[in-house]
Formats: structure tokens, C-alpha cells, sequence
């Protein structure tokens, strides 16, 4: 057996647990989990069947696990796990699947069917079989501190922008605050505005925030590897800073994996309960609502609809507050059909829209939001992940549907804000 | 000679098997621990465990029309071979002699429905996992032999029945032996594992707030 065959086997037999051998027995092969997932509905590949994706664990739990597997590989008649197996499974469980966790929602006998492609990327990462510019993602985040290159400099100089367009001052490193606001590279790059908002919005509501210089990337790219070591100092990271700055809580902002990573992995990851709280922007937001610190002064007139991000909502539990900010705004909201918990994701989640190589899929199964779109007919469409707004901009590019605008939910909030006193 | 092995010792090696091997897996599989889970929850995880074993009796509304055939079929699969099971006469007589437990039994015309719903499901599940693509690619040897011999219990059962003739009880009873002595060692554990996989998976999402 070669070395990456065995750093690959050595890193899925660490990820048996009774949750993972209770899934492989109870799983009858019903194939119900593709008619969830977006990757096999849209391309009709039975492949991209969500429990065929973790047919590697599932091939090393046989042979180690069971009765059958274990006489038959005593008598040597089994076919074992081989390298080639972890080489041919790279594309199906990175490219094609953006760990949305639909599948693992209508499982009759309920197995968690992401956990498990999960645990298959740690042993194809540990194995050496992940995506170039996911690995790639990931020594920039751990040598740069952001996945896509976006440096403590690039940082500060789009804060002296926003800064200079609201006239508000966006508090850094400031010792005591009460919340330590985190950032998505993408939302630096993308959505500078996102930061301009907070800042009016915190003012507005007298809220003590601040970032912090040493670390303020949001996102982890050790989670979308299947690379536990990478995501654990990154986490470690934030609980420094989080630590040296003393915060109550930390902000997660409108990034879907960024929040489940650091609301319900990053204690995990380290072994001990975090030293303070995590709140997704969107949770802050509804708090401040239902406080009646957070006021907003008109609506806007236009339909629009939101697209739940799948971290954040269906596994990470955040679906109702969106709806209630929105609530605030937008009359003229409206559903897509099969919504929250049972979203169609953007499919670009899960380290997919690093993937180059998967742009052609991704486009591809665009067509589920498409469908879901085109049911409604909303101008307007607002999300609460800014790689899914990425993503959602690529495909309503994509499929010329030039009248639906995208929209951020606290930018959204930010323009309706009450003026102080008002 | 074939008939007393049947009636005797064999039947009291598949109970002892099916037991002991049931048994085992089950505390082959707990005895490997789960990780703690250091996250603060937003709700309780063992409502969400219970919730999920609940809920997942049922496909969710936006399920419906892509799993109508799966849902249907595995519904008239199970309760009929529940009905057959537990209600039909020569089980209970069977039971009653074994533990000294009695209930009504189900007249005869309910047997055959039973049995028609049990055959009908078990061969629309059987077919589309041979047919469709998807379960096609997924399958294996397991699920096939599962399958089929959980057929020829059921088939080998209704022909006793109907055929009133010894040889045909003996030949059900042996088949159900070697039902019993597969089970612990195939997918036929899904029986069982259902119950934890829903509660694994119900927490997990609970413990978020979401209703798995």
C-alpha cells in the first residue's frame, strides 16, 4: 500500500464514529437523496447521487467494519479500498457537491449524508486528492489569513472607503468592545458596502463592535477541504484575536459556511467550548429589531424573495430572522417555492466556487434556482452569504435574466435605516 | 428428519443467531464513541433526536412528487408484511405456543390483502432498484439478497397457507431460519438502525434549531 493510500485510509478510519456506523447500517439504497440533490436533478448523473459520494468510507467501513467484508478479505476476495477509487471520487464529492445538506433533510432513515461526504473529504485531502485551487485557497488562507489573498492592507484601505462614504468611523481594535465583527474575503472584494452598512447601522443602534487587524477572515477553507489540522489554526486564529480584543461575542457575517464553521464546528475543532458567543449578523440584526434599538424609516415597493443560504439556514439553523428583517422593508416579499430549510442551494457552496474546473457544473445546476425564480417573478432578490450572492450573480448572468437585482439583507436594512431621533 | 431439525434445533440456532448477531452489531456500532459536541445549542437535541424518528415516518411535502412510487411502495411493503407478520392465524397460534401470548388473528380475506399489498410493494421496490439508474448504480449483492429472501419467506409462507400441506409449513419455517440467521449480517439491520440514524441526525439538527 502506498503512502497516500494510507494517510487517505488512516484519515477516514479516525472519522468512524457510532454516528457514521449507524448511517452505513441503516442506509437500504432507496436513492431517494438524488431526487433532493441539485447535482443529480439537474444533470440526471446517477453518480452524483449523494450517498454514492460517500462510497469510499462506505467501501472502507465493508471491509474493516462488517462480517461479510471481513471474512471475504480474510480470504482475500474483497476488493479493497484502492488509490485509484480516492482519484476517481476527487470530483464528485468537491465538484459535485456543495455540502448543502438537502439530501441529509429527506433520508427516510435519516442519515446525515453531508456529515458523512464530510468525512470523505478528510480522507481525500489527507490522501492528496483535492482540487489544485482549493489547496491553493487554503495556503492563502493560513499563510495570508485569507483564502483569496485579501491582506490586512487591502482590508484598511476599503475601510477608508467606506468610511469616507458614511462619514462613520469603522472602530479597530478596540479592547472591551462588546462584538468583534469577522469579514468574508469575499465580502471585502465584493461587497465593500457591506461593512459601510454595519458601520451605519451600529451607529445607529449604539452597538460596541470591532474588527480585529490581527485576524478578521470569516471563512474557513480547512472546513471546505476536509482538512481538520487547517481548520483548526484557523479557528485558533479568531479565538486569539477574539481573546486579546477580550469580546462578549463574535459576528458572523453574511456568509453561510463561515457562520456553521465558527457557531457549531469551531469548538469541536479545538476541544473546548468557545471563550464567547457567535451570532450571525442576521441574529444580531433581528435582536436589535425586537429590542426596538434597530428602526426603519419607509419600504421598498419592489417583489423580491430571499435565497436561503444553506449554512446558515438549513445547517445553521438561522431561517426566521432574515424573514423578519425583511418583514421590516419589503411588503411585497414573497416566497420561492420550496424555501428554508428546504432551499435550493446557489451551487457554489462547500469550497465549489473555488473549483475552476467546476464552472461548467455549476452553471449547469443553476437551473434549480432558475426554476424557483422564474416561478415567482420577483425583481428583486436578497440573500444573507456573499458567495452566494457571488454565485447567484454568475447565474442570473448566466441565464440573462438581467431583471432580477441582487441584494445584500443588511444593505437592504442600511438604506431603509431610521435617521437617529426620527 | 428434515422436519424436526426445522422444528427443533435449527429454529433455536437462527433465534439464538438472529439475537446474539443483532445484539452485537448494535453494540459493535455504540461502542465506537461519538466526539463531544462543545457547541453552545440554540435548542434541545433530544427533542430534535425524537422529532426526526417522528417526522421522517412521512416525506416532506417538497419530496412528494419526485418519491411518490418509493414512499408508496415502501409503505405498502412494510404494513403488509407487518399485517402478515403479527395478525396472520398461524403466527399467532405460532406465538401463543411459544410464549403462552395470544391476540385475534386476522380473518382470511384480510390475509390474502395483506399478503397482495406486502407482494405488490416488495416487487415495485425490487423492480425500481433493478430499473432506475440511480438505485441501479447504488445497489448491491445485499440488497438484492435481501430482497429475495425476504420473497421467498413471504411466497413460501402464503403457499403453507393456501396449500395446507406440512412439507410447504417446513419449508417456510426453514427459509424463515435462514431469514433470521442473514438478518443480523445484512441490510435487513435497517430494522433496527433507523431508530438511531434518525436520532443522530434529529439532534445534530435540534441542537440548531431546525427541525430534521
Amino acid at each position: 500500500m502506498n503512502d497516500r493510500l494510507t494517510r487517505g485510509i488512516e484519515a477516514m478510519r479516525a472519522q468512524m464514529d457510532s454516528r457514521v456506523m449507524s448511517y452505513m447500517s441503516s442506509c437500504v439504497h432507496c436513492g431517494i437523496c438524488a431526487e433532493a440533490c441539485l447535482f443529480y436533478t439537474e444533470t440526471g448523473d446517477a453518480r452524483y447521487t449523494p450517498i454514492y459520494k460517500t462510497e469510499p468510507l462506505r467501501k472502507l467501513w465493508r471491509q474493516e467494519y462488517t462480517f461479510w467484508g471481513k471474512l471475504a478479505a480474510s480470504m482475500g476476495l474483497s476488493k479493497k479500498l484502492t488509490e485509484q477509487d480516492l482519484a476517481d471520487w476527487e470530483e464528485l464529492v468537491y465538484d459535485g457537491c456543495t455540502m448543502c445538506g438537502r439530501c441529509s433533510l429527506v433520508c427516510p432513515v435519516g442519515i446525515d449524508i453531508a456529515y458523512m461526504i464530510r468525512k470523505v473529504k478528510e480522507g481525500l485531502s489527507a490522501a492528496g486528492f483535492s482540487p489544485g485551487d482549493l489547496v491553493e485557497a487554503g495556503r492563502r488562507a493560513v499563510g495570508i489569513g485569507s483564502p483569496m489573498g485579501v491582506t490586512l492592507a487591502t482590508l484598511q484601505a476599503t475601510i477608508r472607503v467606506q468610511e469616507k462614504e458614511t462619514g462613520i468611523k469603522v472602530p479597530m481594535d478596540v479592547e472591551d468592545a462588546d462584538y468583534l465583527l469577522l469579514l468574508s474575503s469575499g465580502e471585502i472584494a465584493g461587497f465593500p458596502e457591506f461593512i459601510g452598512s454595519l458601520a451605519r447601522i451600529f451607529k445607529a443602534t449604539g452597538v460596541s463592535w470591532t474588527i480585529s487587524s490581527d485576524y478578521f477572515e470569516a471563512t474557513n477553507t480547512g472546513v471546505q477541504l476536509g482538512n481538520s489540522k487547517m481548520a483548526t489554526i484557523l479557528v485558533e486564529r479568531v479565538v486569539a484575536a477574539a481573546g486579546k480584543l477580550k469580546v462578549k461575542y463574535v459576528i458572523s457575517p453574511e456568509c453561510g459556511h463561515a457562520y456553521s464553521t465558527i457557531r457549531w464546528d469551531a469548538a469541536n475543532f479545538i476541544g473546548r467550548p468557545l471563550p464567547f458567543k457567535v451570532v450571525h449578523i442576521m441574529e444580531l440584526l433581528d435582536e436589535l429589531r425586537r429590542d426596538g434599538r434597530l428602526k426603519t424609516d419607509g419600504v421598498t415597493d419592489e417583489r423580491i424573495s430571499y435565497h436561503d443560504p444553506c449554512n446558515a439556514g438549513r445547517r445553521g439553523g438561522v431561517l426566521d430572522q432574515p424573514r423578519k428583517l425583511l418583514n421590516m422593508v419589503a411588503p411585497n416579499f414573497v416566497e420561492l417555492p420550496e424555501t428554508g430549510a428546504m432551499n435550493w442551494c446557489c451551487g457554489g457552496g462547500g469550497g465549489v466556487s473555488t473549483i475552476e474546473r467546476a464552472n461548467e457544473l455549476r452553471l449547469k445546476v443553476f437551473s434549480a434556482k432558475k426554476r424557483q425564480l422564474d416561478a415567482v417573478k420577483v425583481a428583486g432578490l436578497v440573500t444573507a452569504c456573499s458567495n452566494c450572492r457571488h454565485m447567484l450573480e454568475d447565474g442570473l448572468e448566466d441565464n440573462e435574466m438581467y431583471d432580477v437585482e441582487l441584494l445584500g439583507i443588511t444593505e437592504l436594512i442600511a438604506d431603509h435605516l431610521a435617521e437617529p431621533g426620527g | 428428519m428434515f422436519e424436526q431439525l426445522v422444528d427443533g434445533i435449527f429454529w433455536d440456532i437462527a433465534l439464538w443467531v438472529f439475537a446474539i448477531g443483532v445484539l452485537w452489531r448494535i453494540l459493535s456500532i455504540f461502542r465506537v464513541r461519538n466526539k463531544p459536541d462543545y457547541s453552545e445549542p440554540r435548542a434541545s437535541g433530544l427533542a430534535g433526536a425524537i422529532g426526526a424518528n417522528l417526522r421522517r415516518f412521512m416525506p416532506r411535502s417538497e419530496m412528494v412528487s419526485r418519491t411518490r412510487l418509493q414512499f408508496v411502495a415502501g409503505y405498502l411493503f412494510h404494513l403488509g408484511l407487518f399485517a402478515l407478520l403479527v395478525f396472520a392465524a398461524p403466527h399467532v397460534l405460532f406465538i401463543e405456543a411459544q410464549t403462552g401470548l395470544s391476540w385475534t388473528a386476522m380473518p382470511y380475506w384480510a390475509f390474502i390483502i395483506s399478503a397482495q399489498i406486502a407482494f405488490i410493494g416488495l416487487m415495485l421496490l425490487w423492480i425500481y432498484r433493478i430499473m432506475h439508474p440511480v438505485t441501479r448504480l447504488i445497489s448491491d449483492v445485499d440488497d438484492h439478497l435481501a430482497a429475495i429472501l425476504t420473497f421467498i419467506v413471504m411466497f413460501t409462507g402464503c403457499m403453507a397457507l393456501l396449500g395446507e400441506f406440512n412439507g410447504l409449513r417446513v419449508l417456510h419455517r426453514f427459509m424463515v431460519e435462514l431469514w433470521l440467521v442473514y438478518f443480523p449480517f445484512s441490510r435487513l439491520m435497517h430494522a433496527f438502525m433507523f431508530i438511531p440514524s434518525r436520532a443522530f441526525t434529529g439532534a445534530w439538527f435540534g441542537r440548531r434549531g431546525v427541525k430534521a
